[in-house]
């Protein structure tokens, strides 16, 4: 390295006036820039959605608790569901593809960057048009703030006369902004990894991060914009008088939900592809071995997504569907498990034999393949329709999707921010504390996600203010919210890893994992460029191939 | 460290970014289109209240042939462009947006028409929900259509349009094409299914 030669004046730099870096920040294009923004925000409303969730929790946390009223546990829910999926989840999501898809597939930036900042910034506003209606949307006398209709705004909730005010317009707003941003976005994914590889990366070539964020790209496209199309429907029925769900005039209530859920499926796999795409960049770096089953990850994973197209309708089963369709989407849903049997098999394959080094980004996604594999069982027992017929609408399928959501894509989240760290801020975290805020986690994530099932399988429903004593479901709720005090010491430990790392942390290098993926062959942080010359590329693992010119594996592949 | 060049100077050709966004943006929008679609299938017949399709819809066969025909008058003005012509691009892409306002018009005096003689609105029945949903998103595209168009006309009045944007000129046409496409799914949708 020849860094020490080079002596920039530093004063340059430092006497720029604060107003003129944050400027810099809102008028940037970069793709590393809006990675990091994209996160930021995110990592703000994951704070938002946390303190919510811990009020739905201290709410229940014994029988006849009055915390909170009822219509202000409405909006809890109804606020936390809604932040945690479009303004939590999709923008970290995002954040990653943009920072990490141009540097992992030798690009200077996306295809398309002022496109970019334009998309990032509707999601933005998204955000804040959904909090603002905290203030904006009492329109009648007591009409209420929040939205209050639940994260999937079944009609005729969402009617003129049931949801009076301001406060749904609110939130089909701020979705269909998002989902305007999301959209562009994905455009820009498919289009860089499309047609700004670098030379010698054909599709076999790509990282199984870019392959993974090329079907993530595709079904944002198609799942996304039913979103926007149902959103626009909404409004017609809430500002022109429209009858698309006012059952009173022939409209159909079930067709939101379809139309919900056409979304509402996909999105679940919108989430968690990215977090197979940071297991299966993590896992093998942290076993030194390659990948296992390279074309099979990424077929299952296109099975996976075609699939996660005609499985809906698995949320409808207690609506009462006719029951050719109940067989129907039944077995899609026991089919999609196929696939993603598949991709753990092949992680566990990558491990199998290899050096197993449990940093902390591995330690969280073996974390992940656990608590996944079960999230994927009670999906499995959900997906049969008498069981659904049973346990649908009850605390069994909170603590599902969560297992799903929490367990699965926020673990292997976690994992990815502690293994890119060093690459986004040039500086190694502590590793201690990571390893303080993987246990802490895992523990308050039991604590509550397991016990959560049992209230669910005696009978609790969910978005219950509060209930009755003597039901046998004190203690479950008490031992659950006993577990948000674990979970929230984790994030605290990790927020304060991050921020002490970031500004007091020993220089990390350009490459601390020994990895063999492009990003890592840049500086840390990485400059503006990204690469003084584009590379080219002969195999998957481009750093192995220049590590150990003996033997490379472009000769194997 | 940075990866040196290995790979042998063969040609390395990978598709242009903006028809693969431009067919990527297709993709969402026919998405959202199919969303209307299945809500206009499923509604149909469901209507309390009249007017029904049958009773007030007149099938647009002029306009429909004008808007069809202007998917070979933009081809046919790059097609112009690529050979160096610029008047006859200026004269074909010139009649495509001539031929887009027609289509355009006849969706207002259809929507005139209804409104006013048939007293039909967007929150007359399902019926009009539907409808003016549905035409009025294909509308709304064949606006913002000729307003691309219409901004490349005035550059070629300028005389800044020159065979060297010929492929931005391509993807705007994917846009176009599909806005037509779109139209004979409605068309068929609208008019004979429905009707």
């Amino acid at each position: 390295m020849s860094t020490e030669s080079i002596a920039w004046p530093a004063p340059q730099v430092a006497d720029r006036p604060l107003v003129d870096k944050l400027h810099e920040w809102v008028t940037t294009v970069d793709h590393k820039r809006l990675g990091i923004l994209y996160i930021v925000y995110a990592l703000f409303f994951l704070v938002i959605g946390g303190i919510e969730a811990t009020v739905i929790r201290i709410q229940l946390i014994r029988p006849h608790n009055d915390f909170v009223s009822p219509q202000v546990f409405n909006r809890m829910f109804t606020m936390h569901g809604t932040t945690m999926i479009f303004f939590v989840a999709m923008p970290i999501v995002f954040g990653f593809a943009n920072y990490l898809v141009p540097l992992m597939i030798g690009a200077r930036d996306m295809a398309f960057p002022r496109l970019n900042a334009f998309s990032f910034w509707m999601t933005a506003f998204g955000g804040l048009l959904l909090y603002f209606s905290m203030v904006g949307a009492n329109g009648l006398y007591g009409a209420g703030n929040a939205p209050d209709v639940g994260w999937f705004a079944y009609a005729p909730l969402t009617s003129l006369a049931f949801s009076p005010g301001h406060s749904s317009d609110y939130w089909t707003l701020s979705l269909l902004v998002s989902g305007v941003g999301s959209i562009g976005t994905a455009i820009n994914i498919l289009a860089t990894i499309v047609s700004m590889r670098c030379k010698g990366m054909t599709l076999a070539k790509m990282p199984l991060l870019a392959w993974l964020n090329l079907i993530l790209a595709v079904l944002v496209i198609l799942a996304v914009s039913p979103l926007t199309a149902a959103q626009i429907m909404l409004m017609v029925d809430r500002y022109l008088g429209g009858h698309f769900f006012d059952t009173q005039a022939g409209g159909s209530a079930v067709l939101w939900m379809h139309f919900f859920w056409v979304f509402g499926h996909p999105e679940v796999y919108i989430l968690v592809i990215p977090a197979f795409a940071f297991a299966s960049e993590i896992i093998p770096v942290f076993s030194r071995k390659a990948i296992f089953g390279y074309p099979v990850m990424v077929a299952a994973t296109v099975c996976i997504a075609f699939i996660s197209m005609s499985v809906w309708a698995h949320h409808m089963f207690t609506v009462g569907m006719s029951s050719n369709a109940n067989t129907f989407f039944v077995l899609s849903t026991m089919i999609i498990a196929v696939p993603t049997g598949i991709k753990i098999f092949n992680w566990l394959a990558t491990m199998w034999g290899g050096q197993v080094d449990f940093k902390t980004p591995m330690l969280f996604c073996v974390g992940f393949l656990f608590q996944f594999l079960i999230a994927g069982l009670t999906g499995i027992m959900l997906g049969a329709a008498p069981f659904d017929w049973q346990l649908g609408n009850s605390y069994f399928v909170v603590a599902h999707f969560h297992y799903v959501i929490v367990g699965g894509i926020l673990f292997t989240l976690f994992g990815a921010f502690y293994y890119w760290f060093p690459k986004m801020s040039g500086k190694r975290y502590n590793e201690v504390l990571g390893k303080w805020h993987f246990w802490l986690f895992v523990i308050g994530f039991h604590l509550t996600f397991d016990f959560m099932h049992i209230p669910g399988i005696l009978g609790m429903p969910r978005r219950i203010y509060t209930y009755e004593p003597g039901r046998g479901w004190d203690i479950w709720n008490l031992i659950v919210t006993a577990g948000v005090v674990f979970q929230a010491a984790g994030v605290l430990i990790f927020v304060y890893n991050l921020i002490w790392s970031y500004l007091r942390g020993e220089d990390a290098g350009n490459d601390p994992w020994d990895a063999w993926t492009l990003e890592w062959s840049t500086s840390s942080p990485p400059p503006a460029y990204n690469f003084a010359t584009l590379p080219a590329v002969r195999s998957r693992r481009p750093l192995w191939d220049l590590k150990h010119p003996d033997d490379p594996d472009w000769k194997y592949e | 460290m940075t990866v040196p060049q290995t790979v042998p100077q063969n040609t390395w050709a990978i598709p242009a970014r903006g028809p693969v966004a431009m067919l990527s943006l297709i993709a969402a929008e026919s998405a959202i289109f199919t969303i209307f679609v299945v809500a206009y299938i499923f509604y149909i017949g469901k209507s309390q209240t009249g007017p029904q399709p049958r009773d007030v819809l007149e099938i647009p066969i002029f306009y429909t042939v004008c808007l069809l025909s202007s998917s070979l008058t933009i081809h046919l003005a790059v097609k112009g462009l690529r050979k160096g012509s610029s008047r006859g691009f200026g004269m074909w892409w010139g009649a495509t947006i001539l031929l887009g306002a027609i289509f355009l018009f006849g969706t207002f005096s259809e929507w005139n028409r209804l409104i006013y003689r048939d007293g039909l609105t967007i929150s007359t029945n399902l019926f009009g929900t539907t409808y003016y949903s549905l035409v009025g998103l294909h509308a709304f595209h064949v606006v913002v259509g000729l307003l691309l168009l219409t901004t490349v006309m005035v550059f070629t009045f300028l005389g800044s349009v020159g065979t060297r944007h010929a492929e931005r000129l391509d993807v705007l046409s994917l846009y176009w094409h599909f806005v037509d496409t779109v139209w004979v799914v409605v068309f068929t949708v609208v008019y004979v299914i429905g009707r």
